[in-house]
């Protein structure tokens, strides 16, 4: 019998093995390619990716869906990871499209153009049954200090602690409140942290003696928003800024954006897409703001010019 | 020859004991009785809760349309999909190491320092809990490859997660082949591969896939793994790159953002039933192989 | 002739190389956690980082003691649970039971450990958390419930592995225990236990392995505050549910330190799973 035949007659015996170093090569193989792809947002994958802050996920993934609805052939994808991660990785071109929910820092913005796409207040809630209609800007600065402790230092009939609920470390939330609310007072360490807006508002929705921060565009009937320093956290109060509980949502991009980026970051901006985010409670960027840019937003309120075509 | 009584024990009455054996007997029967009941009250309320709340949703629509509006509406069925391709990648890299590890430890070696190490190895591995395994599919699948949140990162690093469960599994079932069947071939003159692969194997086959299904199980129960490698998008991925979340993860996310309670409870019983399909599987081809066995 | 026996030498040493896959990946594990923890450990410090209470990573501080506290607290709380329902299961079955109801019950067990640990989450969350805050007090996500659904997720792993030991006890003992008059409480209690005690000992170490591993379901009732728990009613933060909460958002020192915790997290599991492969070995 020819070595070859021999052969042969082995080899479906042993394809087990021979099916693992074939795809352990493919792997390499395509390690390679990606490698030599550069950046994966120059590799055109045929896939949008966009990437970043949790509270601007859940727009980002209604506007997509949208989007992917009334241009067949679009595929976008869209990730959390916050938005210091959706920063980083739009620099480093891991994602086409960044979000972030507050200002960049000054070493943030080499390369990066960012586009706001909306205004988010972040509100102050307790649960629907809460007598509780209105606190200070100070007395919320003290329960998510870990200063007021019981509901009864705050005039209400009941004797019970506060189940303050925050974010956790890295959230983009959270640094907007502590920027805007706790300035320089640490949140307490007893403070329970839930991992995002959602798990926030679930846990305020089902604890009457709850108190936390959502995004306002995530505020439903199950929980109540408090009024902050004599205003409601309405559009019109977000959108004027005299809520000032206020920060950005940003889209941003490596470099002007071109192809399909900007084809869909020129819909979020434009009529249809601001109207989306309008009905999900959000303010919508494109909107002229009464007094300007104060000191409403983290950061310094910064934002760029809008590029629409 | 005085002072025996030193030497003899005087009868002692016997000693004094609240209950006699019998009545201690009986309260131990009736603690452990009870102690039984409760657990598995419990561990049946579980699944009882989830099918009455979770049973009314299912619908074949919810079964076959894809995720929409962030899990308020449609179905499960790119959930699906997700959890279907991440398996596949799991399986296909897992069993053929897997086997071949168990074929290595019961054919080729005897116990020697060389075969304490990989027993070691896979011992510890399965070990590990599933935090630690999505990070470090995180580091190395998803930032230092390069294959970023993606279906492929997620099914690499459950790969690592149930090679353990297919060596044991492998192992064991390996080792029940009778001995007389391999000493025929080798008086035949049938070299060591082929016997392996040709009789071995085939007789060992129905404990291997007893195996190969319970990582199934295990693949798609798995939450922590998963999150961190594949990713959340709801999309339904069309290539190894794209993320995608499997249906665990898409269970999660529902219950803790408090999406929708119905649908998260729909999932979960599709989860759970799936999963306990699975496992019931497995057991069936494990015991009718032992029926066969015996 | 040749040929063959040359191709054959070929296969094993290709084999070889496969078993050592899983050795292979159980090092990169090891390597990557080591690699990527390791610098911050350098910076803030060994002893620092295990013994400090104040965890807050974006300003520089990384002590992760209270978590610590927290998880040793969480899996006791869960073997004080686990172990006395569970082997007291395990000793129904293996003693007491006829073998048809072996026959289903521990299949069925076995079958209830596939439950994924989101759903045991998700059932706290939603069932066990109210009960705790409506009935003895706090935010209900507390230390206790993370202990009550731990105990409860171990259940499946000690009864199935106590079950093997006490089957495991020969008959003869039984036989010999009851021929001088014994009644069965009695023969289990001193002879059977004892003698299945390592099998046992080997069941408690690897739920105490799952208990402290355990993420999702923790993540959703702990509560996750960073303070030391002053009482069960307190919300705790575990190491795992730590890492779980931060991994997505972190980055440079941050995400530096929660993979020295999970670095602290695998070295406990190691040294509990080196004891239980010891116990199996011993018997």
């Amino acid at each position: 019998m020819s070595e070859a035949r021999k052969l042969w007659r082995w080899l479906p015996a042993g394809k087990g093995l021979a099916g693992a170093a074939v795809f352990v090569l493919l792997a390499g193989l395509a390690c390679f390619l990606l490698a030599g792809c550069g950046s994966r947002a120059t590799c055109d994958t045929g896939l949008l990716t966009v990437a970043g802050s949790t509270s601007v996920q859940p727009f980002a993934e209604k506007l997509a869906e949208i989007y992917m609805g009334s241009h067949p052939g679009e595929a976008i994808n869209v990730q959390g990871g916050g938005s210091s991660a959706g920063i980083m990785a739009v620099s480093s071109g891991a994602c086409q499209i960044g979000m972030s929910s507050r200002g960049l820092k000054a070493d943030e913005k080499e390369g990066v153009r960012y586009f706001p796409i909306a205004w988010d207040g972040i509100a102050v809630v307790v649960h629907r049954d809460s007598p509780l209609r209105a606190l200070s800007l100070e007395q919320v600065q003290a329960i998510f200090a870990g200063r007021v402790t019981n509901w009864r230092q705050l005039g209400l009939p009941f004797d019970h602690g506060i189940d303050a609920i925050s974010r956790e470390e890295g959230s983009g939330t959270r640094n907007a409140f502590e920027e805007l609310v706790m300035k320089k007072l640490a949140i307490s360490d007893g403070c329970l942290v839930q991992d995002s807006n959602g798990a926030v508002r679930e846990l305020v929705a089902t604890d009457p003696y709850a108190i936390g921060y959502i995004s306002v565009g995530l505020v439903d009937a199950r929980v109540h928003a408090l009024v902050i320093d004599g205003v409601a956290p309405n559009t019109a109060n977000i959108k004027s800024h005299r809520y000032r509980l206020t920060r950005p949502f940003l889209f941003l991009t490596h470099g002007e954006p071109r192809g399909r980026v900007k084809g869909f970051i020129g819909f979020v901006m434009g009529r249809a897409g601001q109207a989306v985010l309008e009905s999900e409670g959000l303010v919508g960027a494109g909107a002229p703001t009464a007094g300007g840019p104060s000191g409403g937003g983290p950061n310094g309120g910064e934002h760029g010019t809008p590029v629409v075509d | 020859m005085s002072a025996p009584s030193a030497i003899v024990a005087r009868p002692q009455p016997p000693p004094r004991r609240l209950l006699g054996p019998a009545d201690a007997q009986r309260l131990a029967k009736a603690v452990l009785w009870g102690l039984t009941s409760l657990a598995l009250a419990i561990l049946v309320f579980i699944i009882g809760y989830i099918a009455w709340k979770g049973l009314p949703q299912i619908t074949a629509a919810f079964l076959s349309e894809p995720v929409r509006d962030m899990g308020r509406a449609g179905g499960i069925f790119s959930t699906v999909v997700s959890t279907a391709l991440v398996t596949a990648i799991a399986l296909a890299i897992a069993t053929p190491l897997g086997v071949g590890t168990a074929i290595y430890l019961t054919e080729y070696t005897r116990e020697g320092w060389l075969v304490s190490v990989v027993r070691f190895g896979a011992e510890c591995l399965a070990g590990v809990p599933s935090i630690i395994l999505g990070l470090f599919g995180f580091v190395l699948f998803v930032l230092k490859l390069g294959f970023g949140w993606s279906v492929l990162s997620g099914g690499l690093t459950l790969a690592v997660m149930v090679m353990p469960t297919i060596i044991r599994t492998s192992e064991e079932a390996i080792k029940t082949v009778p001995h007389e069947l391999r000493e025929v071939c080798y008086s035949l003159g049938v070299p060591k591969w082929p016997t392996i692969t040709r009789v071995v194997l085939p007789a060992a086959l129905p404990g291997i896939v007893t195996g190969i299904v319970l990582s199934v199980g295990r693949s798609v129960g798995e939450t922590a793994v998963v999150l961190f490698t594949a990713g959340a998008a709801v999309g339904t991925p069309h290539s190894p790159f794209d993320s995608g979340r499997t249906l665990a993860v898409h269970f999660y996310i529902l219950a803790r953002e408090g999406i929708s309670m119905p649908n998260a409870y729909g999932t979960a019983f599709v989860l759970v039933a799936a999963i306990l399909l699975i496992n019931t599987a497995a057991y069936a081809i494990m015991y009718g192989v032992m029926r066969k066995n015996a | 002739m040749e040929a063959s026996m040359e191709r054959q030498w070929w296969i094993e040493r290709a084999l070889m190389l496969v078993a050592l896959s899983a050795v292979g990946s159980l090092a990169l594990i090891t390597l990557f956690i080591f690699s990527e923890g390791l610098p911050v450990l350098a910076k803030a410090g060994l002893s620092n980082f295990l013994l400090s209470s104040h965890w807050a990573p974006t300003k520089g501080h990384f002590g992760i003691f209270a978590m610590i506290v927290s998880s040793v607290l969480a899996t006791l709380g869960a073997l004080a649970i686990g172990v006395p329902l569970g082997l007291a299961c395990a000793v129904v079955l293996a003693e007491f039971a006829t073998p048809t109801m072996r026959l289903i019950l521990k299949p069925a067990v076995e079958l209830l450990a596939g439950i994924p640990s989101v759903v045991y989450g998700f059932l706290g969350v939603v069932l066990l958390v109210p009960l705790i805050r409506d009935w003895l007090g706090g935010p209900g996500l507390s230390l206790l419930a993370v202990a009550l659904i731990l105990g409860v997720m171990i259940l499946p792993t000690i009864i199935s592995i106590s079950i093997d030991a006490l089957r495991a006890v020969p008959r003869t003992y039984r036989e010999a225990s009851l021929a001088v008059g014994a009644t069965q409480w009695q023969t289990i209690w001193r002879v059977v236990l004892p003698a299945a005690r390592s099998g046992v000992v080997t069941a408690i170490i690897l739920a105490m392995g799952r208990a402290i591993g355990e993420t999702m379901a923790v993540i959703m009732v702990a509560g996750n505050a960073l303070r030391l728990p002053h009482s069960p009613l307190d919300s705790v933060r575990t190491l795992t549910s730590n890492i779980a909460l931060e991994l997505g958002y972190a980055s440079g020192d941050h995400r530096a330190a929660l993979f020295a915790t999970g670095l602290v997290l695998f070295a406990v599991i190691l040294v509990l799973n080196a004891a239980a492969s010891l116990l199996r070995r011993q018997r």
